[in-house]
């Protein structure tokens, strides 16, 4: 029963952004200026690029997400719907479960465009095993938005609230920040083995998503 | 003054205490150093319909979103459904109440009907009016494909309280129902909120146009100052008809 609301509440929000294409055109434009100003600031070599690569994706990310997360609740918030989601019997957890999953695939959708401008601009060639990327990606980029969606909502009512939900998120975020920047690296040298910042990536992404669907209902009905 | 609709009541019926439905005991409402609401006591009864006046800032807003669960009140105690013997707070028996605000409660982006479908899907085990029925029971056409966001103030309106109707909530919660409504709009509502005395349904509706929503009203409770001024009968229960002042424009 619960799982039919957080398909319903990720429909909407899929259905949504389809129509508008609001906060993928942003974080696009947005990750896709940063990319490809690094590369001409710093005009790095090979070398370089796979020592540095893995950070400049991450924190292209993390600021394209940002602008996204700034406005994942302002649907709700246009014409009172929160208020109107609150006075429905659906679970506040699925409501917010849905929101994160459908602003994950945002990002992901977002990744996945970078992903072979990334390879073009820094003219990178992985020499660790590439296709762990395929899980150091997913899980540093859900561990950005379930916190991103949840601070977003608890910030939502305030004046500054988008000086506040960066403030807040972003030294959360760092031990995941850490884990795929540090994993992302090791894969793209093959230096090191990545598969400890993999295992802490995944933990910090079940306590987090834990403790964010138990606090949501708070913040949910908080005035 | 023309009659439109037999009443379905006797005038003056006796109260009892098992119809009352929902209950505000001293309750005050804190925002920082103002009251909202000061020391409210009131008693609502099933089945019937209560006009909630007072100027701007008066508390009429505060009270239904504290009757609502939408805010807590800083004292005092609020009770819904107590006739049945377990009095609940609002947030317990939210799915049985129905909240109109000022604002629409709808996504822009969505028509009227993919709207309600979405709203309907959140009230899972609940039977639920059938979004084109709902659309259509406030006059909007459920076909039309027109984002909520396009549509005029007038139709928002009616959008609004089809998003309240979907549920079949037993107490409706309805703030300035009437803004931004042309007269034969206001009538077709009226005569709509009328129909759901018979289904023992209660509502509480706050308006600034006395005249247009008095007909409607067992009770008058006014407020001023977030205090309760008067709590009196209205045309409705004396004389258990609904009739509009000016006569029925469809008429």
């Amino acid at each position: 029963m619960k799982a039919a609301y957080f398909l319903t509440h990720l429909a909407k929000d899929l259905r949504l952004e389809w129509r508008s294409k609001d906060a993928i055109n942003s974080m696009l434009f947005f990750a896709l200026l940063v990319v490809v100003l690094f590369s001409l600031a710093f005009d790095p070599t090979r070398a370089v690029s796979r020592q540095i690569a893995g950070g400049i994706l991450c924190v292209a990310t993390m600021f394209a997400a940002v602008s996204a997360l700034n406005q994942a609740w302002a649907r709700e918030l246009r014409n009172q719907v929160l208020d109107a989601l609150r006075m429905t019997p659906a679970p506040g957890a699925s409501l917010f479960l849905g929101k994160a999953l459908a602003n994950f695939l945002f990002v992901t959708v977002v990744e996945l465009v970078l992903a072979p401008v990334f390879v073009v601009f820094y003219n990178l060639q992985v020499i660790g095993n590439g296709w762990l990327l395929l899980l150091v990606l997913p899980l540093g980029t859900w561990a950005l938005i379930v916190n991103g969606v949840f601070f977003a909502a608890l910030s939502m009512r305030t004046r500054n609230r988008e000086l506040l939900l960066p403030l807040i998120l972003f030294p959360i975020f760092i031990p995941a920040l850490l884990g795929m920047v540090m994993s992302a690296s090791a894969i793209l040298t093959g230096e090191s083995d990545p598969v400890l910042w993999i295992k802490m990536l995944a933990a910090y992404d079940v306590i987090f998503t834990t403790a964010c669907m138990m606090m949501f209902e708070v913040i949910l009905h908080a005035e | 003054m023309e009659l439109v609709r037999a009443g379905r009541r006797t005038a003056r019926e006796p109260i009892m205490a098992s119809k009352i439905i929902a209950e505000v005991d001293q309750v005050s409402k804190l925002y920082g150093a103002f009251a909202a609401l000061r020391k409210v006591s009131a008693k609502f009864e099933r089945g019937r319909c209560y006009l909630v006046l007072g100027p701007n800032g008066a508390g009429k807003s505060t009270l239904l979103r504290t009757l609502a669960g939408l805010l807590k009140p800083s004292y005092g105690t609020v009770r819904i459904f107590t006739a049945e013997g377990v009095a609940e707070e609002p947030m317990q028996a939210r799915e049985r109440i129905g909240y109109m605000s000022h604002a629409t409660m709808l996504y822009d982006e969505y028509s009227g009907v993919e709207n309600l479908r979405y709203f309907a899907s959140l009230y899972r085990g609940r039977d639920c009016v059938a979004p084109e029925e709902a659309l259509g029971s406030v006059g909007l056409d459920p076909a039309l494909a027109r984002p909520v966001g396009q549509y005029s103030q007038g139709m928002k309106q009616r959008a609004s309280l089809a998003r309240v109707l979907i549920s079949r909530p037993e107490l409706l919660l309805l703030d300035e129902p009437f803004s931004n409504m042309d007269i034969q709009s206001a009538h077709q509502m009226l005569r709509l909120l009328d129909t759901f005395r018979t289904e023992h349904r209660t509502i509480l509706l706050t308006t600034h146009q006395r005249e247009l929503a008095e007909p409607l009203a067992d009770f008058v409770l006014t407020l001023q100052a977030g205090a309760v001024e008067s709590l009196v009968e209205g045309p409705y229960a004396r004389t258990g008809v609904l009739t509009f002042a000016g006569g029925d424009p469809e008429r």
